[in-house]
C-alpha cells in the first residue's frame, strides 16, 4: 500500500500531516506561537416549548434517545472517562448505534480504557470510523497496527475542551454517564453505586454538543444537587440498570507504591522542591495518582509538616492522601479534576474546600487564563525523555500507543515541572537521544529526577543556582542518558515503523505537534 | 538416538529483568537453531542474538536447539543463564564466559563502615540492578538461604557475573556462601572476581574458618589479580557464641563477626521477642569477642520491613550494646539504619573537641593527647575520629566542622 500523504515539517522539526480525515489542521508553531482568531462555536438555539414542561426528559433506552437525537451516518458521538475502566456506557452506546444500522461514526471519548475493547468490533464492522481520544490496551494495539480506517487524533484534556469550544470538533451527540441525576438532566458524580466524584470532562460536551443524553443508574427526584452538569443543556435522560462496575471506577483505597526505587525517586523529587525553595507557605502543587506522583505527595506532606509549611491549594487527581492533607490543614483547598478513590469522593461530597474543577477552569488554552499555569510545582510521568528534555507520554519506545495525554501537556505550563522517572524500565532506557513521539516540548520541562541523579534543564539557571551546594545528585541529562545506555547494554535500536500514519498528536492550542506511525 | 536437554533461568508473567534458556542437543539436531522471544525485541533483539551466537562459538557448540524467553534481562543475566544451561548439559568443556568488567573497583578498607548490609537473593537479578542506589555500606549477593537448592549452580554464575557487571557505587561487594562443602564451589566461582568480603554462615568452630582459608589461599595463588577477601563469619548457634573469640581470632581475613538470631534462638530452644532478652547474652558475647579481637560486631537483620520505628529502636539498642552495623533485607531500611547509627549532637560536640585536641597534639609532635587537664586514651581518640567521620558522611556536620562552636 502506498501513502501519498501531504506532510509538512512543523516548528518542532517533526514531519506531520495537516489534513486528517478530510479536515485541515494547523502545524505546531512553537510554544505560544499560535494565536487563534474568530468566535467560538455555538450549539443550536432551542426552545423550552419543545421540552416537557414538567421537566421529565426520560426516554426508554439509549437506542431510543439516539434515535430521537437523529443519529445518522458519519456523526460524532462523545463519551467520557469518569467511570474509567469500569465504564459500561460507551459500549452500550455503540451497540445501540449498530442496532440502528448507523455507520462511520467518529467516537470522541475523553479517554478510552481496556474495558472498551468491544469497540474493536464496531471499528471492524464499520459502525465506528475512527477514534479521537486516548487509546490503550486492545484499542491502542488496533490503531497502532494500522487497522483503523481513519486517523486517530489525541488531545490533552485542555485540548479537548479547546477543540470543542473552537469548533474544531463538532459533537453531534454527547452521552454523559451520570452516577446521580434527576429527570431534568441535572447530574453529578457524588452519589450512587457508580460514584466517581465529578463530571468535569463532560462540561464542554454539555455546552457545545447539538444533543446531550444523560445516562444514569441512580435517578433522584428533581433537583439533583449540586448540578455539576446542568439539565438545561440536556435533551434526554435514560435510566439503565448499571452504568459501571464500581470496583473499577475508583479504588477502595489508593495503594502507595512499594517499589523502593520509585519511593527513592519520589523522595528525591520532594527534597528537590524543598531545596529549590519552591515549597514555602502559600505554595501550590499538582500530583496525580500515578505511583511515583502519589509518593511525591506523601513525602511532600512529611516535609511540609516538619518545616511547618502550608499550601494554598493542591490540584488533584485526589486520593485519600490529598484529602488527609486537606483535613490536617496542610492545604486550604483541593481543586480536583478527577477523583481516584472513595475517600476522594467522600471528601468532595462533604468538604466545601474540596472543589470539583473542569478542563475549562484548569486547562483550556483558549480561555482567559487557566489554573495550570498558576501552579508552583507540577509532578508528571513520562515514557521517554530525550536529551533536549522533550518528553513522550503516548507511545512505548517500540512505537506502540500506550497512554493518553490526559492533563499532562496542560500541566507543563506550571511554574516548575518535575518529571520523576526511572532511568530504565527492565531493559528499556527511559532517557534517549530523541523521543519516539514528541508530546511535550523540552522548553517547558524543567527537572528530570531519576534514581541515579537529577538533571536540570539548562534554561532554568535559577533552579541550577538554587540547589547549588546541596547534597542533591545533580548531573547533566547527557550523563544520565549515557548511564541508562551503559546499564541496559548499549544504545537501543530505533523501532522501524511503517509508513502509515495512524494518529496525530495535538498540542494544547490545537496545532499538530507530532504523528504516530504504524507499528510493523 | 540420544537427546539431551537442559534449562536455566526463570519465565512467567511476573518475571522481570530475567530470562529462561532451554537447550536441546541430540543426533538429529544439526546446526544452530535459535528461537528468541524477547520483550525488548525491537530495541535489543539483534544484540541478544549476537550474544547467543558469540557464546555458542566460545563454547564450540555447533549443533543445538536454543530457546530464549527474555523478559528484559541485561546482558550479564543472559550470559549467566545461557552458561548455566550449557554447564548443566555438560558441554561447557570447562570454559567460563565472563562479561567484561563494566566498572572499576577499589579494594575496600579493612575498618570501613559496615553499618548496613543489604541482602539480595542471589537468583533474582531484578533486585540487583538498583540496590546500590539506596547507598548501603555493603551489598550481599546471597547464595545461601535465599536460593533454593536446585538453583544454586545457576545463582552462583549469576552472582559471579553481577560482581563483574553491576555498579556497586561504593558499597562493599559481599557474597554469602553456603556451608561447606557446597561453599567450596561458591568460592571457586566467586573469589577470582574481586569480591571484597565473604559472609560465612553458621560458623561454630575456628576450624571451619581454617578450612575456608586453605581454599581461598589456593584460589588466590591461581588468580593473582583478584582481591584477597575479608571474612564476616555469622554466628548462629550456642556453640558458635561460646567460641566467638576463637573464631574471631582464627584468620587475619576476618573483619567482623555477625550474629544471626533466627537460627540462634531456635538452637537454644526459644523464640525471638521484641525485647530480645533471650539473645542479650549472645549479642554481648559477639560484641566482646569482636572488640577483644579488634574487629567489628554486626547485629542480626531486622525482618519486619514495614516497621520502620521498630527498626530504628532496634538499631539504637544495637548501637548501645556496642554493635557497629545491622543487617537489612529491604532498601528502605538502609536510611533508617544510618540515621539511627548516626551520632547525636552531644556525641559530636564531645568528639569534635577530642579530635581537635588530637590534631593539635599531632601538629605539636606530642605523644599524648589531652583535653584540659584530662588525658585522652587512644581508643577514645579512635572512636571520636569515627564519630566525626560518620557525621560528615551523613551530612550532619559540614567540611568546616572544625570552625563551628
Amino acid at each position: 500500500m502506498s501513502f501519498d500523504y501531504k506532510t509538512e515539517v512543523n516548528a518542532a522539526g517533526r514531519e506531520i500531516l495537516v489534513e486528517i480525515n478530510g479536515e485541515k489542521h494547523i502545524p505546531f508553531k512553537g510554544v505560544n506561537g499560535y494565536r487563534p482568531e474568530g468566535r467560538k462555536a455555538a450549539p443550536p438555539i432551542r426552545s423550552c416549548i419543545d421540552y416537557p414542561l414538567n421537566g421529565d426528559k426520560r426516554v426508554e433506552s439509549i437506542k431510543e434517545a439516539l434515535k430521537k437525537c437523529g443519529i445518522r451516518d458519519g456523526m460524532t458521538i462523545s463519551t467520557h472517562h469518569h467511570l474509567r475502566n469500569g465504564d459500561y456506557v460507551a459500549n452500550m452506546v455503540f451497540d445501540a448505534a449498530a442496532g440502528l444500522g448507523v455507520k462511520n461514526l467518529r467516537w470522541f471519548p475523553s479517554a478510552s480504557f481496556p474495558v472498551h475493547a468491544p469497540i474493536v468490533k464496531h471499528l471492524e464492522n464499520g459502525v465506528v470510523h475512527h477514534i479521537e481520544g486516548s487509546m490503550n490496551g486492545p484499542l491502542g494495539d488496533y490503531c497502532s497496527t494500522g487497522k483503523m480506517k481513519g486517523t486517530a487524533i489525541l488531545r490533552s484534556h485542555g485540548g479537548r475542551y479547546q477543540a470543542v469550544q473552537d469548533g474544531e470538533v463538532h459533537i453531534d451527540i454527547a452521552v454523559i454517564s451520570a452516577p446521580c441525576a434527576d429527570p431534568f438532566g441535572n447530574a453529578n458524580g457524588l452519589r450512587g453505586p457508580a460514584a466517581c466524584g465529578l463530571l468535569g470532562f463532560a462540561l464542554a460536551d454539555s455546552q457545545y454538543a447539538d444533543h446531550v443524553i444523560v445516562v444514569t443508574d441512580n435517578l433522584e427526584p428533581f433537583p439533583c444537587i449540586p448540578w455539576q452538569i446542568q439539565g438545561n443543556y440536556v435533551d434526554y435522560v435514560v435510566e439503565v440498570e448499571s452504568i459501571g462496575d464500581p470496583s473499577k471506577i475508583v479504588s477502595g483505597t489508593t495503594q502507595l507504591t512499594k517499589s523502593p526505587d520509585r519511593l527513592l525517586i519520589a523522595e528525591m523529587a520532594a527534597q528537590f522542591a524543598l531545596e529549590a525553595g519552591i515549597v514555602k507557605d502559600g505554595f501550590s502543587f499538582q500530583a496525580g495518582a500515578g505511583g511515583t506522583s502519589l509518593a511525591f505527595a506523601v513525602f511532600l506532606r512529611d516535609i511540609m509538616k516538619k518545616n511547618n509549611i502550608k499550601a494554598r491549594f493542591v490540584r488533584g487527581g485526589s486520593t485519600k492522601y490529598l484529602t488527609e492533607m486537606l483535613e490536617e490543614g496542610l492545604t486550604d483547598y483541593i481543586l480536583d479534576g478527577q477523583t481516584f478513590d472513595l475517600e476522594g469522593v467522600r471528601s468532595m461530597r462533604e468538604n466545601p474546600r474540596h472543589q470539583d474543577t473542569s478542563p475549562f477552569t484548569s486547562y483550556n488554552f483558549h480561555g482567559k487564563g487557566n489554573f495550570a499555569s498558576m501552579l508552583d510545582v507540577v509532578v508528571l510521568g513520562a515514557t521517554e525523555v530525550d536529551v533536549g528534555f522533550n518528553a513522550n507520554v503516548v507511545t512505548h519506545s517500540d512505537g506502540r500507543l500506550l497512554h493518553g495525554i490526559g492533563g499532562w501537556q496542560n500541566c507543563l505550563f506550571g511554574k516548575t515541572v518535575i518529571l520523576p522517572i526511572p532511568l530504565f524500565r527492565d531493559r528499556i532506557p527511559v532517557i534517549v537521544d530523541e523521543v519516539t513521539t514528541l508530546v511535550g516540548p523540552g522548553e517547558l520541562i524543567d527537572v528530570i529526577v531519576t534514581e541515579r541523579g537529577i538533571a536540570i534543564n539548562p534554561r532554568r539557571q535559577d533552579l541550577i543556582d538554587a540547589v547549588k551546594g546541596t547534597n542533591l545528585p545533580i548531573r547533566t541529562i547527557e550523563e544520565l542518558k549515557q548511564e541508562a545506555e551503559k546499564v541496559c547494554g548499549g544504545k537501543p535500536k530505533k523501532p522501524e515503523l511503517g509508513k502509515k500514519i495512524v494518529a496525530a498528536i495535538k498540542w494544547v492550542d490545537g496545532t499538530i505537534i507530532d504523528v504516530v506511525r504504524e507499528v510493523k | 538416538m540420544s537427546v539431551k536437554s537442559a534449562e536455566a533461568g526463570n519465565k512467567g508473567d511476573k518475571v522481570r529483568s530475567d530470562c529462561w534458556v532451554g537447550l536441546i542437543i541430540g543426533d538429529n539436531v544439526k546446526g544452530i537453531n535459535l528461537n528468541l522471544k524477547s520483550k525488548v525485541e525491537v530495541l535489543y533483539g539483534d544484540s541478544i542474538r549476537e550474544l547467543v551466537y558469540d557464546m555458542l562459538k566460545f563454547f564450540e557448540i555447533e549443533d543445538i536447539e536454543i530457546e530464549v524467553i527474555d523478559n528484559g534481562a541485561l546482558p550479564f543475566v543472559l550470559m549467566a543463564r545461557i552458561e548455566a544451561a550449557i554447564r548443566r548439559l555438560e558441554i561447557d568443556k570447562g570454559k567460563r564466559y565472563f562479561p567484561d568488567w563494566d566498572y572499576e573497583f577499589e579494594r575496600t578498607e579493612r575498618d570501613r563502615f559496615r553499618r548496613s548490609r543489604l541482602y539480595l537473593p542471589g537468583d533474582q537479578p531484578k533486585l540487583f540492578l538498583n540496590a546500590a542506589i539506596h547507598k548501603p555500606d555493603g551489598l550481599i549477593l546471597d547464595l545461601e538461604d535465599s536460593v533454593a537448592p536446585p538453583s544454586k549452580d545457576s545463582a552462583r554464575i549469576l552472582v559471579r557475573n553481577a560482581l563483574r557487571s553491576i555498579d556497586f557505587k561504593g558499597a562493599e561487594r559481599m557474597v554469602r556462601i553456603n556451608q561447606l562443602p557446597l561453599g567450596y564451589k561458591d568460592l571457586e566461582e566467586i573469589i577470582p572476581h574481586k569480591v571484597d568480603l565473604i559472609l560465612i554462615p553458621k560458623v561454630e568452630y575456628a576450624e571451619q574458618i581454617k578450612e575456608i582459608d586453605k581454599k581461598v589461599d589456593e584460589l588466590l595463588k591461581d588468580n593473582p589479580d583478584t582481591f584477597d577477601p575479608y571474612y564476616m563469619p555469622i554466628i548462629e548457634s550456642a556453640a558458635g557464641v561460646l567460641n566467638a573469640y576463637e573464631i574471631a581470632k582464627s584468620s587475619k581475613r576476618i573483619v567482623a563477626l555477625a550474629i544471626g538470631l533466627e537460627d540462634y534462638t531456635a538452637d537454644i530452644g526459644t523464640q525471638r521477642t521484641n525485647e530480645g532478652r533471650e539473645s542479650f547474652f549472645a549479642r554481648s558475647m559477639i560484641v566482646n569477642a569482636s572488640k577483644a579481637a579488634g574487629i567489628q560486631a554486626i547485629d542480626t537483620v531486622f525482618s519486619d520491613v514495614n516497621d520502620m520505628e521498630g527498626l530504628r529502636e532496634s538499631v539504637i539498642e544495637a548501637k548501645s550494646l556496642g554493635f557497629d552495623g545491622k543487617g537489612c533485607i529491604h532498601p528502605r531500611q538502609i536510611k533508617v539504619i544510618h540515621q539511627a547509627f548516626a551520632p547525636t549532637e552531644k556525641e559530636i560536640e564531645k568528639d569534635r573537641k577530642i579530635v581537635l585536641a588530637f590534631e593539635d597534639a599531632e601538629r605539636r609532635g606530642l605523644g599524648v593527647v589531652s583535653l584540659g587537664s584530662k588525658m585522652i586514651d587512644p581508643p577514645v581518640v579512635k572512636r571520636a575520629l569515627r564519630t566525626i567521620d560518620i557525621a560528615l558522611k551523613e551530612g550532619i556536620i559540614k567540611e568546616d566542622w572544625r570552625e563551628e562552636q
